[in-house]
């Protein structure tokens, strides 16, 4: 069998100026095939108004077993949200 | 549904799980999804890439007869129509491919498994579309079914499995009503255009139900499956929803369902209905359907015929990424 065309993640930017989120992947020979490919295969129905495509292989993940260790932590800090502190109605909106 | 009697590669009944295997299963009895570099044991891969890797095939094969109609749509806004939908369904196949990559198994090997008969697609795309009432019945009846069995699988247990469905029920709905649509446009039309109608849905009533496969409610497989969350309901259940919903359907169109058994049963609240012929739908799986040979053959030549272009557009991207490493 010849060469497989190489896997490419694809991120669109929704209409409402949202960051790129991603989409799924798909398989071309190079970045210009991978974009015009993500437009026939993710944008078929205005989903987008930018592509990005990054070669599946240059992505860095972080691992399951790691879960524990890395988000855990932030269970403890819940006084990093607004909601922690109570502030008297009488102060007026906060 | 276009997975049919995907067999299982679980652990036979009674048998012990490992501590590892009854944590998997713990996540997936609390609903969370399993993602593609989680632990998961080997039979609950390989069933998925069974699974999934059909369902693509299915999507893919599944243009033919469709596209068999494309140069002989009646106006031109059907055929736009028409390509649009076709068009969806190549799509539909890639989200269901990178699904089942994520797996660990590439296109191109479940392409070839495909082309050499290891790997299975709906039987019901081994059915000819002898009229343009055929394109109507497809969308209306096997996009349909496939709805059926789609929208459950939006939740199933594999997380990129149950993304690429959300997807593909949003696009589905489409499919279904323009076939409806053009039933309608058919039933409402002359005598000759009644008749037409009333023989797609004839010729595709039963391979229809046939989507489902056969009853499955004491396959060790299904229980598997079911546990698994990559099965939903049993085959029944989905074709008995697929009946009431349709029979109405058939009504509003002034056509006639098939099937002199076809009644409102009050008590079950739901229609008793005619089965299949299993016979047939074992044949045409094991290719002896009507078309079999004529699909594989065109996904064949088209691999074949491609392989220039594949290998072209490789040999580029390869010279241009020379180019790049000599200029820095």
């Amino acid at each position: 069998m010849s060469q497989e065309w190489p896997l490419w993640e694809i991120f669109i930017r929704g209409q409402h100026g949202m960051s790129h989120r991603h989409v799924g992947s798909l398989h071309a020979p190079d970045a210009e095939m991978a974009i015009r490919n993500a437009r026939d295969v993710y944008t078929r129905r205005k989903e987008g108004v930018s592509i990005w495509a990054v070669r599946s292989t240059d992505i860095a993940a972080s691992s399951p077993s790691e879960k524990g260790p890395l988000f855990d932590p932030a269970d403890s800090k819940v006084y990093r949200h607004p909601t922690f502190y109570d502030i008297p109605d009488d102060v007026g909106h906060m | 549904m276009y997975a049919q009697m995907v067999k299982s590669e679980g652990k036979r009944p009674g048998e012990a799980l490992s501590p590892e295997e009854q944590a998997f299963q713990d996540r997936i009895d609390a609903g969370e999804r399993i993602e593609p570099r989680d632990w998961m044991p080997e039979g609950y891969r390989k069933t998925l890439i069974r699974q999934i890797g059909q369902h693509a095939h299915s999507e893919i094969v599944g243009q033919l007869p469709e596209g068999n109609w494309i140069t002989r749509a009646p106006t031109l806004e059907r055929k736009a129509i028409l390509l649009a939908k076709v068009q969806d369904e190549a799509g539909h196949g890639l989200y269901l491919y990178s699904a089942a990559e994520t797996l660990g198994e590439s296109r191109d090997e479940m392409t070839q498994k495909l082309l050499d008969g290891r790997m299975k697609y709906s039987s019901i795309f081994n059915y000819p579309t002898l009229t343009w009432a055929d394109i109507g019945a497809i969308g209306w009846l096997v996009d349909g079914a496939a709805i059926m069995n789609q929208v459950p699988l939006q939740r199933t247990s594999y997380g990129p499995y149950a993304r690429a469905m959300v997807r593909i029920c949003k696009e589905e709905s489409f499919h279904q009503r323009q076939g409806y649509h053009i039933m309608m446009k058919m039933a409402r039309g002359t005598d000759a255009q009644r008749e037409m109608a009333q023989d797609a849905l004839n010729r595709f009533w039963y391979p229809s139900l046939m989507m489902f496969g056969p009853s499955d409610k004491e396959s060790v497989h299904s229980a598997q499956n079911m546990a698994w969350k990559i099965k939903i309901n049993t085959n029944d259940e989905l074709r008995q929803k697929f009946v009431d919903q349709t029979v109405p359907q058939a009504e509003f169109l002034g056509l006639t369902v098939p099937d002199e058994t076809l009644c409102w049963n009050e008590e079950k609240g739901g229609y008793d209905f005619a089965e299949p012929d299993w016979n047939e739908f074992f044949e045409v799986l094991k290719g002896n359907g009507p078309c079999n040979a004529e699909r594989i053959g065109a996904r064949q030549k088209a691999w074949d015929d491609g392989a220039w272009f594949r290998d072209g557009l490789s040999a580029y991207a390869d010279k241009q990424q020379a180019r790049r490493m000599a200029a820095e």
